[in-house]
C-alpha cells in the first residue's frame, strides 16, 4: 500500500494547488499525478509516486548516498566503526556524508 | 529505471551482508515495520543474506490487514445498496470481513470497482452523478495526503455524492504499543520509508529515547534495506539508541510540509480499533466535523456487523511480530492466497502472502 514509484515529471498543467497535475514518466510508462504534495516541483524533476500523487521530489544529490555508505564502511574494520559513530539524525543540511 | 534497478546491484549487496557479519557479535531481533519492505526481504531473500544472530521480524505495517472486520462488513453493506458505487483499492478486495468479503459482494450485485487512486474515486462521482460513490480510505500516512486531496477536489467541484468510508491509520502509535508489549524481543526498528517521507521522522525521536531502540528511517529496495540493517545492528553493537535516516534521497527530518498540511486541513486523530491487535489511542484519523458533508459513515448508518466465524488464523500476533506465518496451524494448508482466512495472507504487504509467494512454504524465513 505504502508502494511509492519513482518516475520523472515531463509535463505540468493547472495552477490551483488541488487540482495542479503532472505527467509522470515511469520508464517511458505515462501517467497523470496530482503535484497537490509537490508544489514547487518543476519538469524534469524525479519524484515518488503513490496512489496518483508525488509524496515528493528524490533528492538526486542523495541518489549515491547506499554506495558511499558501502564504501566507507568496506574500507574500516569493526574497530574503527566502533571508534567514529556517526551522527544522530538531524536536519539534512546537518548530516556531513549523509548516513544521518 | 533510475532510483529503483541500480540498488538491486548483487555484488553491492553482498557486500553490505558481509559488511553486516563483521559487526555482528550480539544476537539481535529487528522488525521492519512496513509491509513492503517484508515484501522486497523475502523476494530478494535478504533474510538469507544475514548472519544467523540476526532475525528479522514482520510488522503491522499493511493497512489492509488491520482495518476491523466492522468497516470492511460497512463496506460490503454500502456495496449492496442500490445507488451506491464503493471503490477500493484492489488489495481490500478478497480481504474477510466477519463473513463476507467485497468480491463476493460484487458478484452477488453490488456495485464495487477498483481504483489505483482516491482522486480516480472523485473521478467516478463527476461522471456518475445520480449515484453515491463511496472511497473506502484505508492506509498509513503515505495515503493520507492523496485521500485529503481527493475530498479537496470534491469539495471544489461542488460534489454532493462523494463520501469517504475512513480507515486510516498512523504508524507511530502501533509502534509504541508494540513497545509496550512486556515480552518483547524486538531490539531495533527500520522505519518506514514512504511513511516518513510525509511526515518526517521527529516523532520517533523521542520512542527511540524512551525505550532505548535503534529506529532507522528505510527505504525499500534491497540495498536500502541492507544499509538499513547495517545501520540498526551497528547502533545496537554500539549501545546506542536514536533516529537515522538511511532514505536521505527521499525522507528529510521534517517531511514534506506541504503534504502534512493537506493532511490536517481534512483529518483529525482519533482512536482506531486494529483488526488482530486491539484498539490503539490516536492512531487512526477521520474526517474533521467541518468535511462531515463528506463522512460515509453519517450518510449511511445503518450497516450491521456480525458476529465473526471462529478461525485458527493467529493474524494478530503475525501483525506485531510475535509470531511469524509458519507458526500458524493453517499457513499454507487451509489458508492459501486463493482462499485466505486472514488478511496478511491476501494483502501485497501481508507477511503470510509474502512468505507464500516466495517459497517459504514452511513459514520460516531460515
Amino acid at each position: 500500500m505504502c508502494l511509492g514509484v519513482p518516475g520523472r515529471i515531463e509535463e505540468i498543467s493547472g495552477d490551483d494547488p488541488v487540482f495542479r497535475s503532472a505527467v509522470v514518466s515511469f520508464g517511458g510508462t505515462l501517467r497523470e499525478v496530482s503535484l497537490a504534495g509537490a508544489p514547487h516541483a518543476t519538469v524534469g524533476d524525479w519524484v515518488v509516486v503513490h496512489a496518483g500523487f508525488a509524496l515528493g521530489t528524490i533528492r538526486e544529490e542523495e541518489a549515491a548516498e547506499v554506495f558511499d555508505y558501502l564504501d566507507r564502511i568496506s574500507r574500516m574494520g569493526s574497530e574503527e566503526l566502533a571508534a567514529d559513530p556517526p551522527p544522530a539524525a538531524g536536519p539534512p543540511d546537518a548530516i556531513e556524508g549523509g548516513t544521518g | 529505471m533510475r532510483f529503483a534497478s541500480e540498488y538491486r546491484d548483487a555484488a553491492a549487496a553482498r557486500a553490505y551482508a558481509e559488511a553486516i557479519a563483521t559487526i555482528c557479535r550480539g544476537r539481535w531481533t529487528i522488525m521492519e515495520i512496513c509491509g513492503g519492505q517484508t515484501h522486497s526481504i523475502m523476494r530478494y531473500g535478504i533474510d538469507r543474506l544475514l548472519p544467523d544472530a540476526i532475525e528479522l521480524v514482520h510488522g503491522p505495517g499493511c493497512p489492509v490487514c488491520v482495518t476491523s472486520a466492522e468497516l470492511i462488513d460497512r463496506a460490503i453493506g454500502i456495496a449492496s445498496l442500490p445507488d451506491a458505487v464503493l471503490c477500493t483499492f484492489g488489495d481490500m478486495m478478497r480481504v474477510p470481513g466477519s463473513r463476507t468479503d467485497l468480491m463476493s459482494a460484487r458478484a452477488a450485485g453490488g456495485d464495487v470497482r477498483m481504483v489505483y487512486s482516491p482522486l480516480d474515486a472523485v473521478r467516478e462521482a463527476a461522471a456518475n452523478p445520480g449515484r453515491e460513490v463511496v472511497f473506502f480510505a484505508v492506509g498509513f500516512e503515505t495515503t493520507a495526503p492523496v485521500t485529503a486531496a481527493a475530498v479537496l477536489r470534491a469539495e471544489a467541484l461542488g460534489l454532493r455524492n462523494f463520501s469517504l468510508l475512513t480507515a486510516h491509520v498512523l504508524v507511530p502509535p502501533a509502534m509504541e504499543a508494540i513497545l509496550r508489549n512486556p515480552g518483547r524481543r524486538i531490539r531495533g526498528f527500520l522505519a518506514p520509508g514512504h511513511v516518513c517521507a510525509v511526515t518526517g521522522f521527529r516523532e520517533y525521536e523521542s520512542m527511540a529515547a524512551d525505550h532505548g531502540v535503534p529506529i532507522v528511517v528505510t527505504g525499500f529496495e534491497p540495498l536500502d534495506i541492507l544499509e538499513g540493517i547495517h545501520m540498526c545492528v551497528r547502533q545496537l553493537e554500539e549501545g546506542r539508541a536514536v533516529v537515522e535516516n538511511q532514505y536521505v534521497r527521499a525522507v528529510a527530518g521534517d517531511g514534506n510540509p506541504d503534504a502534512i498540511a493537506l493532511v490536517r486541513r481534512v483529518f483529525r486523530p482519533v482512536d482506531r480499533a486494529w483488526r488482530g491487535i486491539g484498539p490503539i489511542a490516536g492512531s487512526g484519523l477521520d474526517l474533521k466535523p467541518e468535511y462531515g458533508a463528506f463522512d460515509a459513515s453519517l450518510r449511511f448508518d445503518d450497516a450491521v456487523s456480525a458476529e465473526p466465524e471462529p478461525t485458527p488464523c493467529i493474524a494478530g500476533r503475525i501483525l506485531t511480530g510475535e509470531a511469524k506465518p509458519g507458526e500458524c496451524p493453517a499457513f499454507g494448508t487451509s489458508c492459501t492466497p486463493e482462499r485466505p482466512m486472514g488478511a496478511p495472507m491476501v494483502s501485497s504487504e501481508g507477511a503470510c502472502s509474502a512468505y507464500f509467494r516466495y517459497g517459504h512454504r514452511h513459514g520460516r524465513s531460515r
